[in-house]
């Protein structure tokens, strides 16, 4: 978006508005007190956390998104779990849940759990990265880091890792009786994983990460 | 813990005070703006078409989980016999074996969640704008909790991912995902669909206390 060095009337009015927040879940307006303030704020009216800033938050969401990306990866080349029972082996990595249903009409059913479990979770991390990142250093945002960033809070809902580490658990229980199980490195990638991500949304502060984002984006 | 600043005593909303808000990213326009600077989001006061949306997804929620309660989830081989497992059997031959911990887990996942979330939903749809019933905050309270919990219904159809997997092992035993899977996958992803389609400020807009009543 063009911005000229001289607001106009149209543009300082905008200028005020950007002080204001709306609470996206009452609409109840609120005057934000300052870009730098500290603590967690939440709405008068339906006292849902408005802002949560932390502490050079974009740094540890960067890195905590690199980590979580590497960690993916591991857990998708590691063996995940073996099974062993009257002499007969099987080995299951992440991929093979996944091809768990590549047959027929479970096709569709196989598509989802491969972007519920790793696609959705791992363009998640990707989008963080990239909408993020050059704020951390310092830079402006990227081209197309609004976009990035709107991607990473759509599939935040669909990005499942933590559901499927404990449809594990549930599973394992149930062939604990049947079968010898090995649990594999990947699982304990997996499971570190959700603890990295579950880190990182604490650190996520939606509405703050939309200001820094937009107050970046002006020249200064 | 600090409250942010509201120039007010009552609160104001955004819409009483003749600007529009971003549902997304919270920025305030003018009534006349149709898209967010901030983030780029189309901006509507209030979601008029929330409510189809919500109906529509709930509905097809309600009508996928029929056939994922009557048609398999598992397809059991072992020794030469097969047995079927359907969603709630999983649950219940958990509890059998003594594994009341986990069989909890199971029957939360594939039967209290999902049919809590149809009736919280329809609940909350068919009061939307009334005053009556429960408090503005318990709605809300129900919203959050709709919103936040749906997702892990999805637990039921990774077990049967990793065990049939898994459980290859010859004639000892071998296990085929049903096709009540699928559909059980699809009445999960469409009450999310649903809890999502749904405005929460529409459920503000009934608050009789907490809101100075438009002029």
């Amino acid at each position: 978006m063009a911005v000229t060095n001289d607001p106009g009337p149209a543009l300082r009015q905008d200028l005020a508005l950007a002080d204001l927040v709306a609470c996206p879940t009452c609409d109840t307006l609120h005057r934000m007190p300052d870009q730098r303030m500290d603590g967690r704020a939440r709405c008068v009216r339906c006292h849902r956390v408005l802002v949560n800033p932390r502490k050079r938050a974009l740094t540890n969401i960067v890195m905590l998104s690199a980590t979580a990306t590497v960690l993916m990866l591991a857990a998708l080349s590691f063996p995940f779990l073996k099974v062993q029972s009257h002499g007969v082996e099987q080995e299951s990595s992440v991929t093979d849940a996944i091809l768990a249903f590549s047959h027929g009409l479970m096709i569709p059913l196989s598509l989802a759990v491969a972007a519920l479990i790793v696609l959705l979770p791992m363009l998640r991390l990707c989008a963080i990265i990239y909408a993020l990142a050059p704020m951390a250093f310092g830079w402006k945002p990227a081209r197309g880091a609004i976009a990035a960033f709107r991607l990473a809070e759509a599939l935040k809902p669909w990005a499942m890792a933590e559901v499927f580490i404990v449809g594990v658990s549930v599973a394992l229980v149930k062939i604990a009786g049947l079968a010898q199980l090995t649990i594999g490195p990947a699982f304990w990638a997996f499971a570190a994983l959700v603890l990295v991500t579950a880190l990182n949304d604490n650190f996520m502060c939606r509405l703050t990460v939309w200001r820094t984002l937009e107050a970046r984006r002006l020249p200064r | 813990m600090a409250h942010a600043r509201s120039s007010q005593t009552a609160p104001l909303t955004a819409r009483q005070a003749g600007l529009v808000a971003c549902h997304r990213c919270g920025r305030v326009h003018t009534a006349d703006a149709q898209k967010c600077v901030r983030c780029g989001a189309v901006l509507s006061s209030r979601d008029d078409t929330s409510l189809q949306r919500v109906w529509a997804w709930l509905a097809a929620g309600m009508v996928a989980y029929v056939p994922a309660n009557l048609y398999p989830m598992l397809e059991t081989t072992s020794l030469g016999k097969t047995s079927d497992s359907t969603l709630i059997g999983g649950g219940i031959e958990l509890f059998r074996h003594g594994s009341y911990g986990i069989a909890a887990i199971v029957i939360v996942a594939s039967v209290v969640i999902p049919i809590g979330k149809f009736m919280a939903i329809s609940y909350l749809a068919l009061k939307v704008a009334r005053r009556d019933g429960a408090s503005v905050h318990l709605r809300h309270r129900m919203y959050e909790v709709v919103d936040l919990i749906g997702r892990w219904s999805m637990i039921d159809v990774f077990v049967v991912a990793i065990l049939s997997s898994l459980v290859q092992l010859g004639a000892a035993a071998s296990v085929k995902p049903g096709i009540a899977a699928l559909s059980f996958a699809l009445s999960v992803a469409f009450t999310m669909l649903s809890a999502m389609s749904f405005d929460p400020r529409l459920i503000w807009d009934a608050d009789k206390d907490g809101a100075r009543d438009p002029a």
